[in-house]
């Protein structure tokens, strides 16, 4: 039973690493992110909580470096390479996450599927 | 237990100052003019039959004729009054009390105000009637509203009478106060110069304006009789009379038998009470005009037989003044009243009648029965397959077709005719033989439209209210005032819709007769939620009564450097 209760604390994270890809000049993703501190929270049709500023996955192209990493659209990145991406404004996340010097990018993302699919395990 | 009181109230066309015959010679003078009386209303008929219509139906007469012979003979006794008396009185109304047993009050407080000799808002009368007389047969009932209304008017005129000798004595008692010393020791007062004068030329204005106030606020033709005392004019009366009295009795004592010497002071004695009589006069103003100006109620008035319903707003008002406000305002708000139109088409309602029958098989709780059976028979009907709604709509969309159509008629009707016609101009010399004033023109331009209005009106049930006559004068007066055929369709507006009942000919209206039935008595004031009717022969107006609400407003101060914006997107990039 203390497990369980704890288990509601512990937020379920997925790490995916994404390898860009290279097209032309530019290193893509293939995924676009919508959200920000500066932004509107109250139009985010992915987040539960309609005040959360963070950070979403808003498409994901197909066949796309992201898809095939496992990114799943409505996603909430937390962490990118170790920057935290839950109080960053739109513009600081695009920037975090097209650093041209990086070929590989680590996401740290949560997902409301997953955080229901442990809660539900946990209460069987 | 409180019973409730049931006023009647029958608002009667008596003009005043009229003589009532005694008893005997009105009861027997009751048959004879009631048959001429409806030897007219039968010669109307054929009258009216071969100038508009080959009908035969007049709705409008037919219901008239169906009413009960005591209504009728009552009208006709009304209208053999209206006919004696010679004033161009314009729409007095009056009413009869029939309170069951009640009491006369106080005799004097009777009477409005004290200023006036031909006004006589409020009466009450004695009657030795029971509740048991309303059932009795016609006769009997024409016996006692001949009481009624013969001691309606010896009260009505004893008050009158009695209002007007105290205003008289109120006027004229600051002039006595002043004369009296000057007629009875004269050589004994005391000179009196200057402030004397003053105090002449004061009281004179003072009088005079009192005069001209009482006649602004008093000398009106009263609109309606009312059952019970008018409790303002009845307090304002007794104020005036004690006022007056104590004033009398403290001359009397200090100065009429000490022979005061000082003048002046006698003067100023005349000069407080007309200070005194225009400040009543001020509390008259208060209370009868000012106090009912701020809307307090929301009286809602239905009509019962078709539910037309109105919103009115009111001040702080007795039953029976908010009675006749809603009366004044019935004339003008409600459409008129149209019996024919009420009823469902026959084809609609002879499938109907169908009923149950219930048969019970031996009970011995009869009021349990009873209730069971309506409920049976009530939740079988329901349940019966009931296929009369859709003839109604039916018969409802084809009568609303055939409407339009022969208003379509009518109105091109109306165009064409309007476009012969035109003013005569100075310039145009016209052969003598060829003009014509307003009422030829309209004669004239009436036979072209005469057939596509007459089946307009026929088919909207309209036709009992529109005579020739009426129809003619009305022409008459759209050609003389120039009004073009649209305005005159606007107009004609008043036969396409039905227009508000004042508007009709007078006969149409006939009855200013209107009982007021209500719980409570009719001269407390209107509370939240206090309910009355207005009674008319064929239907009645409900009339309820709703608080205002009481307002909160608060304020908020809005700063207009406050008014900035920023934009919230929700902007996408994508990586």
């Amino acid at each position: 039973p203390a497990i369980a209760i704890l288990s509601y604390f512990i937020f379920f994270q997925q790490r995916i690493e994404i390898h860009k890809l290279r097209q032309g000049d530019n290193l893509i993703l293939g995924f676009s992110i919508g959200g920000g501190i500066d932004q509107d929270p109250t139009q985010n049709p992915f987040s539960e909580d309609k005040t959360d500023k963070g950070i979403y996955v808003t498409r994901v192209t197909e066949g796309g470096p992201a898809e095939v990493a496992g990114l799943q659209i409505g996603d909430k990145i937390m962490q990118v390479n170790g920057w935290d991406m839950t109080m960053v404004t739109h513009d600081q996340a695009r920037k975090r996450l097209t650093k041209r010097n990086e070929e590989v990018v680590r996401l740290l993302v949560t997902r409301q599927s997953l955080q229901k699919a442990v809660q539900q395990s946990m209460m069987s | 237990k409180i019973e409730s009181l049931k006023v009647t109230v029958d608002f009667l066309k008596v003009p005043l100052g009229l003589k009532k015959p005694p008893l005997k010679e009105a009861l027997a003078a009751v048959p004879g003019p009631g048959r001429p009386k409806l030897l007219g209303v039968e010669r109307h008929k054929p009258r009216r039959s071969d100038t508009m219509d080959n009908e035969s139906q007049y709705s409008g007469y037919s219901y008239k004729s169906g009413h009960s012979r005591s209504s009728r003979k009552h009208r006709d006794r009304r209208d053999r009054h209206r006919s004696k008396s010679r004033d161009g009185s314009r729409g007095d109304k009056s009413v009869t009390i029939q309170a069951p047993g009640e009491p006369l009050l106080d005799n004097e407080s009777t009477r409005g105000d004290e200023r006036d000799d031909n006004w006589g808002e409020t009466t009450t009368v004695v009657t030795g009637t029971s509740e048991h007389s309303i059932s009795h047969d016609d006769i009997t009932r024409i016996t006692k509203d001949m009481e009624d209304s013969a001691h309606l008017d010896c009260s009505r005129h004893l008050g009158v009478s009695l209002a007007g000798a105290l205003a008289l004595l109120a006027f004229l008692t600051p002039l006595a106060f002043m004369l009296l010393p000057q007629l009875l020791w004269r050589e004994e007062l005391e000179p009196c110069g200057t402030p004397c004068e003053g105090l002449f030329i004061s009281v004179a204005f003072k009088l005079l304006i009192l005069l001209l106030g009482s006649w602004a606020l008093f000398f009106r033709r009263p609109k309606a009789f009312f059952p019970r005392v008018f409790v303002f004019r009845a307090l304002l009366m007794v104020l005036v009379f004690l006022l007056v009295v104590s004033y009398w009795l403290f001359y009397g004592v200090r100065i009429l038998d000490s022979r005061d010497r000082n003048y002046q002071g006698v003067v100023q004695y005349a000069v407080s009470l007309v200070d005194a009589l225009l400040f009543v006069h001020y509390l008259a103003v208060v209370l009868l005009e000012l106090r009912q100006l701020q809307p307090q109620f929301t009286l809602k008035a239905v009509r019962s037989a078709d539910g037309a319903s109105r919103f009115y707003n009111v001040g702080h008002l007795s039953i029976q003044r908010a009675a006749v406000w809603i009366l004044e305002n019935y004339y003008h708000d409600f459409p008129v009243y149209n019996p024919a139109l009420l009823n469902l088409p026959k084809s609609v309602l002879s499938k109907k009648m169908s009923g149950f029958k219930v048969y019970s098989l031996g009970e011995e709780n009869t009021t349990n029965n009873s209730t069971g059976q309506s409920r049976a028979v009530i939740a079988a009907a329901a349940r019966r397959r009931d296929n009369s709604h859709n003839e109604y709509y039916y018969e409802e969309a084809e009568h609303e077709r055939r409407v339009r159509k022969r208003r379509a008629r009518l109105v091109v009707a109306v165009e064409e005719a309007f476009t012969h016609i035109k003013r005569l101009q100075e310039e145009d010399q016209k052969n003598p033989r060829e003009i014509m004033d307003p009422r030829e023109a309209a004669q004239a331009i009436f036979a072209s439209m005469a057939r596509a209005m007459q089946k307009y009106l026929r088919t909207t049930k309209q036709q009992p209210y529109h005579t020739m006559e009426s129809i003619l004068q009305h022409l008459e007066f759209c050609i003389t005032h120039d009004m073009t055929p649209k305005v005159r369709r606007g107009r004609g507006e008043r036969y396409l819709t039905a227009g508000p009942t004042i508007q009709y000919h007078k006969d149409r209206w006939l009855a200013k007769q209107w009982t007021l039935v209500s719980e409570e008595p009719v001269t407390n004031g209107l509370k939240d939620g206090v309910v009355f009717v207005l009674k008319r022969q064929d239907f009645s107006l409900v009339v309820s009564t709703k608080k205002i609400p009481f307002f909160k407003l608060s304020e908020e101060f809005v700063d207009p450097k406050s008014h900035k914006f920023v934009m919230r997107l929700q902007s996408e990039t994508s990586v």
